[in-house]
């Protein structure tokens, strides 16, 4: 059997691009008018799964945590070189915090099973908690390396990578698995245009039930079972499993299994301030001078 | 009272004896919250060989240190380091625990956090006391700590609350945390443990570890020029330093100077650089994005130079310049020269 490793990704909102339009009157962000976009540093984590399958010869497993639109990072992930995508999704895991995330993650991986490396990226842009990498490996009892730049080697046992450290780096080497967090370190290829008509029709059970206007409940309905089958036979099933699937004990996952609750949510508001403004003169700017050298801030 | 609930604990972090400046900005803070709950600030460090090393942490305000000594706890690696301070807060059970939000601090704090199955949360820029009401679960929380911090690319800020068992587990920025003036008079009790490391602990090799000071201590400096992609190129970047030699300043740089490879990231001031409040900051050239304010609007004076009127940066600034920085660098220099 072929070695695996799994990249954990995740589908943000652009929280670098955000407009006047994306806040709400009561100063909250409205997700929903954010463009969604892959995490980037996930795609460092692809990147870096994807170079060890050319390397080594790794099975590469990627899955994201979501609502069902999260497929769409994981198509785009197929389109560059992905060999297998999971959809984790269930209402149940709605609100989860960074330690109740990172156990539904334990749960998909132990559902693998065989899995070498675990890698994700450093930190996602929405949160920028960098928590979730470092809890999944210990929620795995398995050790962790942050901040990876390259791997170096990976044998049978172990993997030996550089990582970045305060002021420089450092060449760590685990037994496997181990998990990595991946920092922008790399250059995430494109999608493959072949790829990209491959998988373009890669589809979760509820997408092909919507297109079909069912519930995903189609146990009765021979049409759509055939089709999943043919869907899965040419590798276009993206599996989507929800708690039950992960067998994920109900009281760790979502608000539930979330020890940190939000007291409340303001934003950043420009307080349209007392600014002087200094004319660019020789006189206006002088005078400015003249201002700080008096009062001690200068001199 | 005070032994049942728990005191507040500050990691200390360490490299070769060294104690890391948010260490020490962390037990001033922990010392602030331990006085309003009426409990004790004790701080925990982890290495080898560190006698005298720590009598700096009685000065700002410690109560007690743990002092962990392992050839194992040095240099830094997660896992022994995570393994002893879990079995520590298993014994002492403080009702508080910061972190700095370092690389360390976010690599150690979240392991941690997961074995004590502790809410954590990631680079604090301000820490509280108050009441909580959980209204969806209809519990009440007497004295919690406010746990405030950037989110959502720093557009919104969130005040978090760990609603189970303590510790109250936080990482907080860099340099967002005043230091308070040392008292040297000042001791405290020395507890030192020899830990009981498990070989399953010890299976990561250190194989080869580079690391140098920063070229800058952007933190010390009291007058800071920072440069942005305002600035227009690696070549006319001259002109801030210039500047910084006139007024005896610090250059530094926003993200788009350092991402445009004028100048590198040790320079870097804003949410993923270094969080600076220098007594004068001059932005030249710099827009003021969201992440840039949050590193610099503590600066007790902020000057802001830009061409674009309607540039963010002005409305933290206490004068601005609407300007060319070729026209209004030079006249600065002019200036201080002529009067200094």
């Amino acid at each position: 059997m072929k070695r695996q490793l799994m990249v954990f990704v995740k589908q943000v909102p652009d929280t670098k691009n955000i407009s006047g339009e994306a806040m709400t009157p009561e100063g909250t962000v409205n997700r929903s008018a954010l463009p969604a976009i892959f995490n980037p540093e996930d795609l460092n984590a692809l990147e870096l799964g994807l170079q060890l399958k050319e390397r080594y010869g790794f099975k590469v497993l990627v899955a994201t945590m979501g609502p069902p639109n999260a497929a769409e990072v994981l198509r785009e992930s197929l389109y560059r070189g992905a060999d297998e995508a999971i959809l984790i999704t269930d209402r149940s895991f709605a609100g989860a915090d960074t330690l109740a995330t990172s156990y539904a993650l334990s749960c998909c991986v132990k559902s693998v099973k065989n899995i070498d490396l675990i890698l994700c990226g450093r930190q996602a842009i929405d949160g920028d908690t960098a928590q979730v990498g470092p809890q999944l490996a210990e929620k795995l009892n398995i050790p962790q390396i942050c901040y990876i730049e390259e791997v170096i080697d990976v044998n049978d046992k172990t993997v030996k990578a550089r990582r970045s450290i305060e002021g420089g780096y450092e060449i760590l080497e685990t037994p496997l698995p181990t998990l990595l967090t991946v920092i922008d370190s790399n250059e995430p290829r494109p999608p493959s245009a072949r790829n990209v008509m491959k998988y373009k029709k890669a589809k979760t059970r509820s997408e092909l039930a919507k297109v079909h206007g069912r519930g995903t409940d189609y146990t009765d309905a021979s049409d759509l079972l055939e089709e999943e089958s043919k869907l899965r036979s040419k590798n276009l099933w993206i599996h989507e499993w929800d708690a039950s699937k992960l067998s994920a004990d109900i009281e760790r996952i979502g608000l539930k299994g979330s020890p940190t609750k939000v007291k409340k949510i303001e934003s950043v508001v420009l307080t349209a301030g007392k600014v002087v403004s200094v004319p660019p003169t020789e006189e206006g700017i002088n005078a400015l001078i003249r201002e700080l050298i008096e009062d001690h801030t200068l001199g | 009272m005070s032994e049942k609930n728990g005191n507040v604990w500050v990691f200390i972090e360490q490299e070769g004896g060294k104690i890391a400046e948010v260490s020490l900005e962390l037990v001033c803070k922990g010392t602030e919250l331990a006085k309003k709950l009426g409990i004790k600030t004790e701080a925990v460090i982890l290495g080898n060989n560190l006698d005298g090393k720590i009598e700096t942490l009685f000065h700002y305000g410690c109560d007690t240190v743990y002092q962990v000594e392992d050839k194992a706890l040095e240099p830094f690696t997660v896992l022994p380091y995570a393994e002893t301070l879990v079995k520590m807060l298993m014994e002492h059970r403080p009702n508080i625990l910061l972190f700095g939000a370092t690389l360390k601090g976010r690599e150690l704090a979240p392991r941690v956090a997961s074995t004590m199955l502790a809410g954590l949360t990631a680079d604090c820029t301000d820490l509280q006391i108050d009441d909580f009401e959980d209204k969806i679960a209809k519990k009440m929380y007497k004295n919690k700590l406010m746990q405030i911090r950037p989110a959502f690319g720093g557009n919104i800020i969130a005040t978090i609350v760990n609603t189970w068992e303590d510790p109250q587990m936080v990482t907080v920025r860099e340099g967002v945390m005043k230091l308070s003036t040392p008292d040297t008079s000042k001791k405290g009790e020395i507890v030192k443990i020899k830990p009981e490391l498990s070989a399953e602990s010890k299976v990561m090799h250190v194989i080869e570890r580079v690391s140098a000071e920063k070229a800058v201590d952007l933190k010390k400096a009291q007058v800071i020029i920072a440069g942005g992609y305002g600035v227009g190129t690696k070549e006319n970047f001259k002109l801030i330093r210039q500047l910084a030699n006139a007024l005896g300043g610090e250059i530094a740089a926003s993200r788009a100077a350092v991402d445009a490879g004028w100048i590198n990231h040790d320079y870097q001031v804003g949410q993923t650089g270094v969080t600076v409040r220098p007594k004068l900051y001059i932005a030249c050239g710099i827009s003021g994005s969201i992440q840039h304010r949050a590193g610099m609007d503590q600066s007790s004076k902020i000057i802001a130079i830009n061409t674009d009127p309607e540039a963010p940066i002005f409305s933290v600034a206490h004068y601005g310049i609407v300007g060319n920085l070729n026209d209004v660098i030079p006249r600065m220099i002019k200036a201080f020269k002529a009067k200094a």
